[in-house]
């Protein structure tokens, strides 16, 4: 699949700054793109138009041709976010951030999707204050992995963690995106992870 | 050897905490810590979040909360740190660069946080020119904190900290959010300011970047200190000799291996800690 951002331009509200003006991605299941720019340069707010959170006030966003909108079942477009403890519901237990994830019946998948990240059951009785930061975004992690996801976003996904968290987390991305092609752009603070990631850099500036 | 500004020995940390009903439990937070700070050096103390960083640089301020209990001794200029004498110190000799915004007081102007409430002439001549020393433009001391953005903000908690003559400086996290030039550059300050005779005690979870700085490096998990290394050793882990410390060093995203089957090979070490240390 391919993913397109061509031309957007968006600001927040009415009257604030354009936060992006004209940016052009492209994005392919296989290909794994770093992002770097200068904060506040919208790099969050690319991915979130990338993903359909929001629309572009200009320009267009397009999955093989079509507008993100027109899938209407499951996106194959997902992001995982910078902050987990603010993406999941505090006060539902942590099973339930892994339903809602897209798996077949048996789901088999998932539960090696589980095991490869990491996750221990006694974790998934817990509430997402009762795990710390590397642990609650693991399941955010294997919550973005579903089935059909064909290209993934992620925002810094491990800035907030240790360095040896950090390291698993990316060893495992890495192998189950090459096995399953699907695409990925990263954005991340620091220039090396992204260069050992990833198979090409883009620079928004 | 240059002078030893401080020294702790044998710190323990801990809370009480009640459990269900009247039940009290104590929770022990940092075990057993000694180290020393030298004048003119940069001690970086680096550990996961929750492995008793920040509690250390509260201790030596004695600014725990009021369930904390301190056990242990520690000297400041080769005299004991009681909490009545830090209290006297804190600001003056003493100083912290604490880890976040919300340590601004949000109904002051930034000027005077930084001349803290003792305005004269002098000093708010002294604090335009610390200002504009870290790039602050003119006027940026009367404005109010959410004015201002989050790298100008880091550079007004570090003014607080030089405003005086101070002989420790702690910081507790002072980069992040900041992108690597403009954390690279806050380091450049806390280098200047260990030139200057002070003793720098920098509290940090990125090691690359403490790496650049520091001159020995302290790794704490789960409230111990597992090893205590110069800075160089992290180029070489065989120097290094604690798992964990090796962990981290192969887990810097510029030691990893892209085509490795795993990016960097740290083999089961959370689970080992886990074990050992019970967190």
């Amino acid at each position: 699949m391919k993913l397109e951002a061509r031309e957007v331009s968006f600001r927040y509200g009415s009257g604030g700054r354009r936060v992006l003006d004209r940016v052009s991605l492209t994005v392919e299941s296989k290909e794994h793109i770093g992002l770097i720019a200068p904060s506040g340069f919208g790099k969050t707010t690319l991915l979130k138009l990338l993903a359909g959170y929001e629309r572009p006030d200009s320009g267009e966003v397009l999955l093989d041709g079509r507008p993100l909108a027109e899938f209407e079942d499951y996106c194959p477009v997902q992001m995982i976010w910078q902050h987990p403890e603010l993406s999941v519901n505090p006060r539902r237990r942590l099973k339930t951030v892994l339903l809602e994830a897209d798996w077949e019946k048996e789901a088999k998948d998932r539960a090696r999707i589980e095991g490869e990240l990491g996750i221990l059951d006694e974790w998934k009785e817990r509430y997402p204050a009762e795990v710390s930061g590397g642990e609650l975004q693991r399941f955010c992690i294997a919550r973005a992995l579903g089935r059909r996801t064909k290209i993934l976003l992620a925002d810094e996904i491990t800035t907030m963690l240790d360095l040896v968290t950090q390291g698993e987390i990316w060893s495992f991305l890495r192998k189950e995106l090459k096995q399953r092609e699907i695409g990925l752009v990263a954005v991340s603070h620091s220039p090396k992870l992204l260069e050992k990631v990833c198979s090409r850099i883009v620079r928004l500036d | 050897m240059e002078k030893e500004i401080l020294r702790i020995e044998r710190l323990s940390v801990s809370f009480s905490q009640y459990g269900r009903g009247l039940a009290r439990r104590r929770l022990s937070a940092v075990e057993e810590l000694s180290l020393s700070v030298y004048a003119g050096e940069i001690v970086a103390v680096v550990g996961s979040s929750g492995s008793g960083k920040s509690l250390l640089a509260h201790a030596v301020m004695g600014i725990l909360p009021y369930n904390g209990r301190l056990e242990g001794r520690i000297w400041f200029n080769g005299e004991p740190l009681t909490q009545k004498r830090a209290a006297k110190l804190r600001g003056k000799e003493l100083c912290l660069v604490p880890q976040n915004v919300s340590y601004l007081d949000p109904l002051m102007r930034v000027g005077e946080q930084v001349t803290g409430g003792r305005s004269s002439p002098s000093r708010r001549g002294k604090c335009k020119s610390v200002l504009a020393g870290y790039g602050l433009e003119a006027g940026v001391e009367r404005k109010y904190p959410f004015q201002l953005s989050g790298g100008m903000i880091r550079r007004i908690l570090i003014s607080t900290a030089v405003m005086e003559t101070p002989k420790l400086v702690i910081a507790d996290e002072p980069t992040p959010g900041l992108h690597p030039e403009a954390a690279g550059r806050v380091m450049g300050h806390f280098k200047e300011i260990a030139k200057a005779g002070a003793g720098v005690l920098l509290i940090t979870h990125d090691i690359e970047l403490a790496l650049l700085t520091a001159d020995r490096v302290v790794v704490l998990y789960g409230g111990r200190m597992i090893e205590e290394a110069p800075a160089s050793a992290f180029s070489d882990e065989t120097k290094l000799s604690h798992p964990y410390t090796r962990a981290l060093c192969r887990s810097m995203p510029k030691n990893w291996n892209p085509d490795g089957e795993r990016l960097c090979d740290t083999g089961d070490i959370l689970s080992y800690m886990r074990k050992e240390y019970g967190r």
